[in-house]
This record gives C-alpha cells, sequence and structure tokens, in this order.
C-alpha cells in the first residue's frame, strides 16, 4: 500500500513532471519565475490549492457523479469546484490566517486558470485512483511543479545580465532555459 | 461586413494568440508532435471559441456583471463537453491523440479571454468572426510548430515522407524538450523580423513593470499583470 503510493508520488514528481513533460501549467511556469521569492510563493500556493482540490474533487467524483451516472458532466463540476474552492480558501485564510495570505494571497486567483489544478482532477479519475491515491498524486504533482519553477527562477537571476543575442531576449531565453531542464528531466524516465 | 473582415485579421495576424499574444501555452506546447494534432487541436478550440463567442455575445446584456466569470466558465465548459463528446463518437483517433488536453479547452486562456474583452461587449456577428479569427490564428500557430517539429523529429509532414531516406530524424523535437526549443526560435525569428522592420519591441533590461503599457506583447512579465491561463 505504502510502495504503490511511493511510486504514484515519484512519478508524479520526477518521471511525469507536470510541466516539464506533460506541459501543465506552462503560463505562471514562464510568467512568474522571475525571482525565486515569487516563484517559490506561487509553488506553495499551487502545493496548497492541487491537494486540496485533488481530494474535494475526488470525493465529489465518487459520491455525487458515480451514483447519480453523470460522469459525463466531470469537465463542467470540476472546474467550478475549483474555482469555488480557490475563493473559498483565499476568504479563510484573509479571515484565519493572515501569515500565510500574506505570503500566498496575490497568487491564489491565478490559480483557477491554472490548467494543472484541472489536469491533476482528471488525470485522477482517468487513472481511476481511489481518493487517497488521488491526493497523493496531487501532493507530487504539485510538488513536482515547485521544484520546475524554483529551479527555472535560480537560473532566470543568474542570467539576467547575461549578454544574449537581442532577437532572443526575455521569452526565447527562457523557453530555451526550459528546454535544457527538459533534457535534464527527461534522464528520471529511465527510473522506471 | 469590413468589421468582420477585419476581426479575422486581427486574429490571424495581428493579434495572433501563439506568436504574439502567447496566450494558451499549454496545448501549443503539448499536443504539436505532429502536424494533424496540431490542426485538430486547433479546430477544436475554433469550435468552442466560436459557439462560446456567440452564446456569451447573445447573452451579454442578460449576465448580470458580478458574476460573468462564473458564467462565461459554466457556457465554455458546456461546450467543451459537447465538443469531446461529439470527438469521441465521430473521430476516435484524434480523441485519443489529444487525450487529456480536449477537457482543458476549458482553462485555455484564450477563449475566456475573447469572451471578457470582446464577447461580452459587442454584437454577435462580430463576435462570431472574431472568434472564428482568433480560432483560425490559433490553429496556424500551432500547425507551424507542428510541421517544424514533424519534419525535423520524424521527416514527414501531416503523415507523408518529405525528407529523404539518408535523413536521420532528431527525435527530440517530438519529445518534450522539442517542445521548448522549436517555439524558443519561433518567438526569436518573431522578434527578428519585428527587429528588421524597425519596431521598438520594448527592452527587457530597464523594464519599469508598468506591464500595462509595454509595447513588448512576447515579454514574459505581463501574466502577472493580465489574468493569465495555462
Amino acid at each position: 500500500m505504502i510502495g504503490e503510493l511511493v511510486v504514484i508520488a515519484i512519478g508524479a514528481a520526477f518521471i511525469n513532471n507536470v510541466v516539464l513533460s506533460q506541459f501543465l501549467g506552462i503560463c505562471p511556469f514562464l510568467g512568474v519565475s522571475r525571482k525565486i521569492e515569487t516563484a517559490a510563493g506561487m509553488g506553495g500556493a499551487v502545493v496548497f490549492v492541487i491537494t486540496l482540490a485533488s481530494a474535494v474533487a475526488g470525493a465529489i467524483y465518487k459520491y455525487l457523479l458515480v451514483p447519480f451516472d453523470i460522469t459525463y458532466l466531470q469537465t463542467i463540476v470540476f472546474i467550478l469546484v475549483i474555482a469555488a474552492l480557490v475563493q473559498f480558501v483565499e476568504m479563510f485564510l484573509k479571515k484565519k490566517v493572515k501569515g500565510l495570505y500574506q505570503a500566498l494571497g496575490v497568487y491564489l486567483p491565478l490559480i483557477t486558470t491554472n490548467c494543472a489544478v484541472l489536469g491533476v482532477a482528471l488525470t485522477n479519475v482517468k487513472k481511476e485512483y481511489t481518493i487517497l491515491e488521488g491526493v497523493v498524486n496531487g501532493f507530487a504533482t504539485a510538488v513536482g511543479f515547485l521544484i520546475a519553477i524554483v529551479i527555472l527562477a535560480g537560473l532566470r537571476e543568474k542570467m539576467e545580465y547575461n549578454d544574449v543575442p537581442e532577437s532572443f531576449k526575455g521569452m526565447p531565453t527562457v523557453l530555451l532555459t526550459a528546454c535544457l531542464m527538459a533534457m535534464a528531466f527527461f534522464g528520471f524516465s529511465q527510473l522506471k | 461586413m469590413k468589421k468582420c473582415f477585419e476581426r479575422l485579421y486581427n486574429g490571424l495576424v495581428r493579434e495572433n494568440p501563439t506568436f504574439v499574444l502567447m496566450l494558451g501555452m499549454c496545448p501549443t506546447l503539448a499536443v504539436t508532435t505532429s502536424a494533424i494534432n496540431g490542426v485538430g487541436m486547433g479546430l477544436t478550440t475554433t469550435a468552442v471559441l466560436i459557439m462560446s463567442n456567440m452564446i456569451i455575445s447573445m447573452l451579454r446584456k442578460v449576465i448580470p456583471d458580478g458574476v460573468r466569470i462564473p458564467a462565461f466558465i459554466v457556457i465554455i465548459a458546456s461546450f467543451v463537453t459537447i465538443v469531446e463528446l461529439c470527438l469521441e463518437a465521430y473521430i476516435p483517433t484524434l480523441y485519443e491523440a489529444l487525450g487529456l488536453y480536449i477537457p482543458l479547452i476549458v482553462v485555455n486562456c484564450i477563449i475566456l479571454g475573447r469572451a471578457e474583452s470582446f464577447a461580452s461587449k459587442d454584437r454577435v456577428i462580430y463576435s462570431i468572426f472574431d472568434g472564428l479569427g482568433m480560432g483560425l490564428g490559433f490553429t496556424l500557430g500551432l500547425t507551424c510548430i507542428g510541421i517544424v517539429r514533424e519534419i525535423l523529429g520524424n521527416g514527414t509532414v501531416f503523415g507523408f515522407t518529405v525528407l529523404p531516406e539518408s535523413y536521420e530524424p532528431f527525435t527530440i523535437f517530438i519529445l518534450a524538450p522539442g517542445a521548448f526549443l522549436v517555439l524558443a526560435f519561433l518567438v526569436a525569428l518573431m522578434n527578428k523580423i519585428k527587429l528588421l522592420k524597425g519596431k521598438d519591441t520594448g527592452v527587457t533590461g530597464d523594464c519599469d513593470k508598468l506591464c500595462r503599457n509595454c509595447p513588448n506583447k512576447g515579454c514574459v512579465g505581463k501574466s502577472i499583470d493580465t489574468e493569465v491561463a495555462g
């Protein structure tokens, strides 16, 4: 049981890294990776929301959609649940956990549209994970995102004052860095 | 009529979602392993975009301002579900190839972006053409990337062999790193063309962080400023 969960976790965090091999959550990955602090803040918020969303979406699927035989509505239901959840989490943190809200606050609204959240919920259903396996998969996927975005931010901070050709300034350089990272993460596929 | 063509030109060239606005990057990178997948994804998104733009434009006076974003998302998600079921029934090969990325059209920021910035403000007929133009622009971008990756990574275009036998394909181009590599060079090419035209594309060195006024549309900092999805 524990062994299976560890396999799911390592697979989700490294082998099928959410950004570098599945291409989910590319926008925050490219957009919020200028500084290590903001990248870590975004990553932390994503870990929080994805773990919670996998649990809630898994429960709703199992206890609401399957018994009533309306699983074809999963896309609509999941996106609404995620949007509502993010709003709720934001209000809750603002009221009760001030420190965490100040750290994650600005990133929370952006997460609703992060496709990794919906992607994980749908993957959990597709692979027929139990709720516990789904939560572990969600958490590990989000940790994979955190690792990738923090590494990219570190590399970008180092490269900020490098002299690159005029037409490669900005986005192309970031994409090339991401390309090299994807190659490095490709090595993990041998872990299988 | 003139405005309809203007919307088409706007989506295909002036505000091309892939190369100029850099929106909807997830499907752009993920499904472009071959040209045919690029076309399939592009046209699927176009279909959703046209229908959601049409309905949202029709309902623009009915939907209260405060709940417009959830309302848009429900409309978009409904059309995505319809399109997904149609693909599963009629084009199962494409359904298999695109997989998870079909339901993820819901969070494609191009669609919500057009709903918010155009369809909720303008007449139905213009909104339809706006959706058509943007969708075709997206299809164009995906097809370009798909063709480049398929030629280099497999030696074929739309499944037809175009390069001689002696060509050894670079498999990396149809794997994950190749997606980043091809997009990086295509964006660099766009930048080069802009530079040659003499248009200042803005600078990355002394950016004043006022992204809204920044002329550099390819700048990655804009995602913090504007609402950007995956």
